[in-house]
């Protein structure tokens, strides 16, 4: 899965040299499916930016460094009796000032540039837009993600579909450890802890389907609990809705329960009405006096068998 | 009676782990049986295990260092091997249990029990004869730092064999630490060796502080200390302040799990966020007291090697003190996704950026220090040439992770551990390998062999790029940290790169345990007679190696940043003193294992619930103490007829060697040093 | 070459640099009372983020019992200042008198610790432990780490009273007893903070 577009170049250069990962016997054919990820959303488009201007911002720090390492290795290397060798060579004052000045010049730049940019990139901050934003409640449990859309009054499991460019605001929380939310191509990640409400803003401009994953460790069951985003026209999106409006399911307080049990690669699953209120429910049981959807973890004793077969 | 113990804790039915068990089994008994076939029990308790001489004890701490660096390796290796497996049907050879104690226990042992016991050694051994002293402030103090760390190193080791270690990784974030999430005692071993070596760490933080604060050789004002003691005041000041930090935060989480509390459990009021915080507000500055020692190393290697005072004296000085006070601002860096106002989250982001600039300082001061030098490239030197490019890419990526939106798409992800290595290795592991081939002769008399050297540092850097560079793409794909199995094929071909990488590593390892194994094998031909194997600049190689006792026969007076070599340019390095005077030491105590050996067993017991025996331990250990507290005559007198005893055949030694060197026979003078 | 060493060498004339010398011991110990009081900073901090975390339990102003702390503090105060006539009395080295302002300070240090043990008590038996809230968590901890302190200062008396009684009032011993009045003195200002931060506050 692909985070950033520049990085196609370095996949380029990575066929250059693949005489190298050939001689460890890979397919190269693998390193193609690459080509199509790229930053799809406005948040991750500027972060990309961000990125590269940051390592050229780096690299002028960076170049210095590494000719100097290797000029001055080669150049007075105890065996050429050429160069010149002064033991006590009385450093210029204007030298040390510039080895102070130089880095923080670059430093200072690039301190502006964050303070600029973590304010525009905030993901607390809505997506401007001419359409309001699409809520999607997220619940973070034992390991899989349930996604409530409360304007639609469904719920799905394991499975994110959004509208192509209308914006979207999630509202994440956690009905067990802390898990981090994650949908590299659109944006950045918040952690999703329990009692407590995080946000995400995030705009897709391109429909297509992309990879979403928990990305902070908790558990046995981590390395499984990914799910596949969609994103799709408005029409689709509706239908989408619809068909998910005709499940036989529906999410009530004792279905959550059974939910939450931890699992391995739940089936993606939809309900077709949501409790009211639900998701407030979940954050609120943590505030007070005692839980009352919390579930036990799995643990040594009781460990996870079913391995993921994609 | 044994609490949660039962035979039922040893897991027999797992190959992998029963293989460890018998591998350390084995190795613990050859020794053991070697010790008593050479008949060697009472020498060791005598000259070692009971010694309060700071070169032994630092001896004793890189012992220990290097033997949790192969375990925490093997751990590595592991876990190379089971990313580069496990992927879509292939589940790899470790099951998801198995795999995250073994990322729990690598990195808790490569930190806290690798790297510190690693720097802690250097700086017992190096900074009291760099100061001109004859030992640090607290002996004694000392010991019990050492025999602490040894109690935590093995709690760790015993929870290999006997129940679980913690799953939790290194950070052991709540609520899964928490008892709900993780009831078994993994956890708790984790706490404990954490708590035991924490306060450890926090002592020998006030003893260095102390020593070199309160008295050092005459003439040596502060800013005439040599740049590797200034860097282990720093590192020292950061243990006295920020240790602390680590052991509340593992006291409160203990505290939940042992009696219920609800500091960072989910409900009943509880806050992770706190725990986050705290553990944070410890794990920064420790990244610095890792990594400014081996600064100081790298200053004197450099310096020593390049045949050239450092450039920017004060500079370095300033530069590692604004590190030190800055690395007490940056904490929340370590979360910025934790949903922080953008305020807080630029703030802390900038402070982090500021940090660039005393390492930039640094890293300039070092590369123009060669400058119109005379570089001899051995093996220490080597290992500093290495670090300052390979550290200067893990301080852009560091630069990345500082900027709060990029670290959004990153963080948590392979590129993190890419970085963090990327620091660590060169940055720590690079410096301390480095200090451990330039002062092995002062603290054993005969260096170590260049050429396995050589071969462990190509190895090892070769490794190091291979194992972590196909990390920072990871990242950037997406791939979380932390994974016991993957299902996107496109991953392999990276992480089978970074498994090639680990196994160079691997080879650099055993290079280094054969380096050392032909360098006591050879001892004779490598023999550093005059005690100056490098042509170095500091006071610890005025003294003999190994250094007596008593370090130096009379403190020899400072009057530059370079003592030793101004002492050798105005040809007073070797002159002998009229007469001696007598010099007190501390007399071995038995009290410091004792008081180690408790706590192991302390922590042991409350880790099963025994509460019997954590009783009865905790009562020995504070016995120990006590009964040390009525030892007022706790110092050796050596008489100045026998200190004139041991300079004399010091200086038969020297006249010897300088005669054969003056007969053309460099026979016992390093061939690497720069003869002008 | 022949120089005088005394010249070349002033180390030489340099006392010996031998363990411990009484002021590094207590440079030391200031050291590490800063390093204690950075523990106590943080449970300090801690207490302070949970000190609204009822989770439906009760608040400090339910069960805080100001008379009984009142008691408590003026305890303490007085072990302090009794503390201090002890360090005095062992200037002008009168042993007697510091082993009774020591024994004085030990029973009004016992006093605290015994109050504040049926404060405990009397909380955990109605229901009000640790393990109610967030707040009680943290209320407990601050408080107990800081009693756990005047029991190690307690057992640290006794056997400076012991000390005392079998050597005499020695360099070594006056050394301990000055780190151990600075101790004592350190967990009085602590009081202090918990004393206005916890109680007054919390009851107010």
């Amino acid at each position: 899965m692909k985070t950033y577009k520049s990085i196609n170049l370095w996949v380029r250069f990575f066929k250059i040299v693949l005489p190298f990962v050939l001689i460890i016997g890979l397919d190269s054919c693998k390193l193609n499916h690459l080509r199509d990820l790229e930053p799809s959303g406005p948040v991750t488009r500027s972060i990309d930016d961000l990125f590269w201007l940051t390592i050229a911002l780096m690299s002028i720090i960076l170049i210095p460094v590494f000719s100097m390492t290797a000029g001055f290795i080669w150049k007075y290397r105890a065996s050429n009796s050429k160069a010149s060798h002064v033991p006590d060579w009385n450093s210029p004052i204007w030298l040390e000032w510039l080895v102070w000045l130089f880095p923080a010049l670059i430093v200072l730049i690039l301190t502006i540039m964050t303070w600029i940019y973590t304010h525009r990139l905030d993901p607390y901050k809505p997506q401007e837009a001419n359409t309001p934003p699409l809520v999607i409640q997220v619940i973070a449990l034992d390991w899989k993600w349930l996604f409530i859309y409360p304007e639609q009054n469904i719920a799905v499991v394991n499975e994110l579909t959004l509208p192509v460019n209308r914006p979207i605001a999630f509202q994440i929380t956690s009905n067990t450890v802390m898990n981090s939310f994650f949908i590299p191509r659109l944006g950045g990640q918040i952690y999703a802890m329990a009692g407590m409400e995080t946000q995400l803003h995030v705009i897709a401009d391109k429909p297509g389907r992309y990879f979403g994953e928990n990305i902070q460790y908790s558990g046995q069951g981590f390395p499984y609990q990914n799910f596949e985003t969609s994103v799709t026209t408005p029409q689709d999106f509706d239908a989408w809705v619809k068909k998910a409006g005709q499940s036989a399911q529906i999410l009530d307080l004792s279905a959550f329960i059974e939910l939450s049990k931890p699992s391995v690669s739940h089936p993606v699953v939809y309900y077709a009405f949501v409790s009211p209120d639900l998701f407030n429910h979940v954050i609120n049981q943590y505030i007070g006096g005692q839980k009352s959807l919390a579930t036990v973890h799995v643990t040594h004793d009781n460990p996870v068998v079913t391995p993921n077969v994609r | 009676m044994f609490g949660k113990l039962t035979l039922q804790a040893i897991s027999y039915d797992n190959l992998i782990v029963m293989g460890g068990i018998g591998l350390m089994l084995v190795a613990a008994l050859t020794l053991l049986g070697l010790i008593t076939y050479f008949h060697k029990w009472i020498y060791l308790w005598n000259e070692w295990l009971t010694s309060l001489d700071h070169k032994k004890i630092g001896i004793m701490y890189i012992i220990l260092a290097l033997v949790m660096l192969l375990r925490g390796f093997a751990d590595a290796v592991m876990m190379r091997t089971q990313q580069a497996l496990a992927v879509d049907t292939n589940q790899g050879f470790l099951t998801p249990h198995h795999y995250d104690q073994i990322f729990s226990a690598h990195g808790t042992i490569m930190i806290i029990f690798m790297a510190m016991p690693f720097l802690t050694g250097l700086i017992n051994i190096v900074v009291p004869l760099q100061l001109g002293k004859r030992d640090v402030a607290f002996p004694f103090m000392n010991a019990l730092s050492l025999w602490l760390t040894v109690a935590g190193a093995l709690l760790v080791m015993v929870s290999l064999a006997i129940g679980e270690f913690s799953t939790a990784g290194w950070s052991g974030y709540p609520p899964y630490s928490e008892i709900e999430y993780s009831p078994g005692v993994g956890v708790d071993y984790w706490i404990w060796a954490l708590m035991l070596s924490g306060a450890a760490s926090t002592m020998t933080g006030i003893n260095f502080l102390v020593t070199i604060l309160l008295d050092r050789a005459p003439g040596m004002t502060l800013m005439l200390m040599p740049l590797f003691s200034w860097t282990a005041l720093c590192t020292s000041i950061l243990m006295t302040m920020a240790f602390p930090a680590l052991t509340v935060v593992t006291a409160l989480l203990g505290l939940d799990r042992y009696l219920g509390m609800h500091f960072f459990s989910n409900g009943n009021g509880g806050n992770l966020m706190n725990y986050v915080n705290l553990f944070w507000i410890w794990g920064h500055p420790e990244v610095y007291i890792l990594i400014l020692p081996a600064f100081g190393i790298f200053s004197e290697v450099i310096s020593t090697f390049s045949g050239k005072r450092l450039f920017g004296y004060k500079s370095l000085v300033y530069a590692t003190i604004v590190i030190a006070l800055l690395s007490f601002t940056v904490w929340l860096h370590h979360f910025f996704t934790m949903g922080a106002s953008a305020n807080v989250n630029a703030a802390f982001g900038i402070a982090t950026m500021v940090i660039a600039v005393p390492t930039g300082v640094k890293i300039f001061d070092w590369l123009l220090t060669m400058y119109r030098g005379r570089i001899r490239f051995t093996v220490p030197m080597l290992w500093a040439l290495a670090f300052l490019p390979t550290f200067a890419i893990g301080g852009a990526t560091g630069m990345l992770l500082a900027v709060p939106p990029v670290d959004f798409m990153v963080h948590n992800s392979e590129f993190l551990v890419a970085h963090f290595h990327n620091m660590l290795i060169p940055g720590a592991m690079f410096g301390f390998l480095s200090g451990y081939t330039f002062w092995f002769p002062k603290a054993f008399g005969f260096r170590l062999d260049e050429n396995w050297g050589k071969l462990a540092f190509w190895n090892w850097l070769v490794g190091f790029y291979l194992a972590f560079i196909p990390l920072y793409y990871l990242g950037l794909m997406g791939m979380p940290r932390r994974m016991q199995h993957y299902g996107n094929p496109e991953w392999q071909p990276f992480l089978i790169v970074a498994a090639l990488g680990a196994f160079l590593i691997f080879i650099g390892i055993n290079c280094l345990i054969i380096q050392l194994v032909v360098s006591i094998w050879k001892r004779h031909e490598n023999r550093d007679a005059i005690g100056d194997p490098w042509d170095g600049r500091s006071l610890e190689w005025a003294t003999s190696s190994p250094p007596p006792a008593y370090n130096f026969a009379v403190i020899p007076e400072v009057r530059c940043i370079d003592a030793f070599m101004d002492m050798k340019e105005k040809g007073v390095a070797y002159v002998r003193p009229t007469s001696y005077q007598a010099i007190y030491l501390p007399r071995n105590t038995g009290l410091g294992v004792i008081f180690g050996g408790s706590a192991f067993v302390f922590g042991f017991a409350m880790i099963w619930h025994i509460w019997w025996l954590a009783m009865a331990a905790g009562l020995a250990m504070l016995a120990a103490i006590i009964v040390h507290s009525f030892d007022d005559d706790n110092e050796n007198c050596m008489s100045a007829a026998e200190i004139k005893l041991i300079e004399d055949s010091r200086f038969r030694v020297l006249s010897e060697a300088k005669q054969t060197q003056k007969n053309g026979t460099h026979l016992s003078i390093n061939p690497l040093v720069y003869q002008e | 070459m022949m120089t005088d060493s005394s010249t070349l060498f002033p180390g030489l004339a340099q006392p010996s640099q031998t363990e411990s010398s009484p002021p590094a011991m207590i440079f030391g110990f200031w050291i590490y009372l800063m390093s204690d009081a950075v523990i106590f900073a943080l449970l300090f901090a801690t207490y302070a983020s949970m000190s609204r975390n009822y989770a439906g339990g009760p608040t400090g102003k339910e069960f805080f019992d100001l008379s009984t702390v009142f008691y408590e503090t003026l305890a303490l105060l007085l072990s302090t200042l009794t503390c201090g006539f002890a360090m005095l009395s062992s200037s002008k080295n009168r042993k007697t008198w510091v082993l009774s302002w020591l024994a004085v300070t030990f029973l009004l240090g016992l006093t605290f610790i015994l109050m504040e043990h049926n404060e405990f008590h009397s909380l955990i038996s109605q229901g009000m432990g640790p393990d109610r809230s967030g707040f009680l968590s943290a209320f407990f901890t601050l408080v107990g780490t800081h009693g756990l302190h005047v029991c190690i200062g307690l057992i640290w008396v006794l056997v400076m009273i012991a000390q005392i009684m079998s050597k005499g009032l020695t360099q070594p011993v006056c050394s301990r007893l000055i780190r151990f009045s600075l101790f004592w003195h350190f967990l009085d200002l602590v009081w202090v903070g918990i004393f206005s931060m916890v109680y007054l506050i919390g009851a107010l």
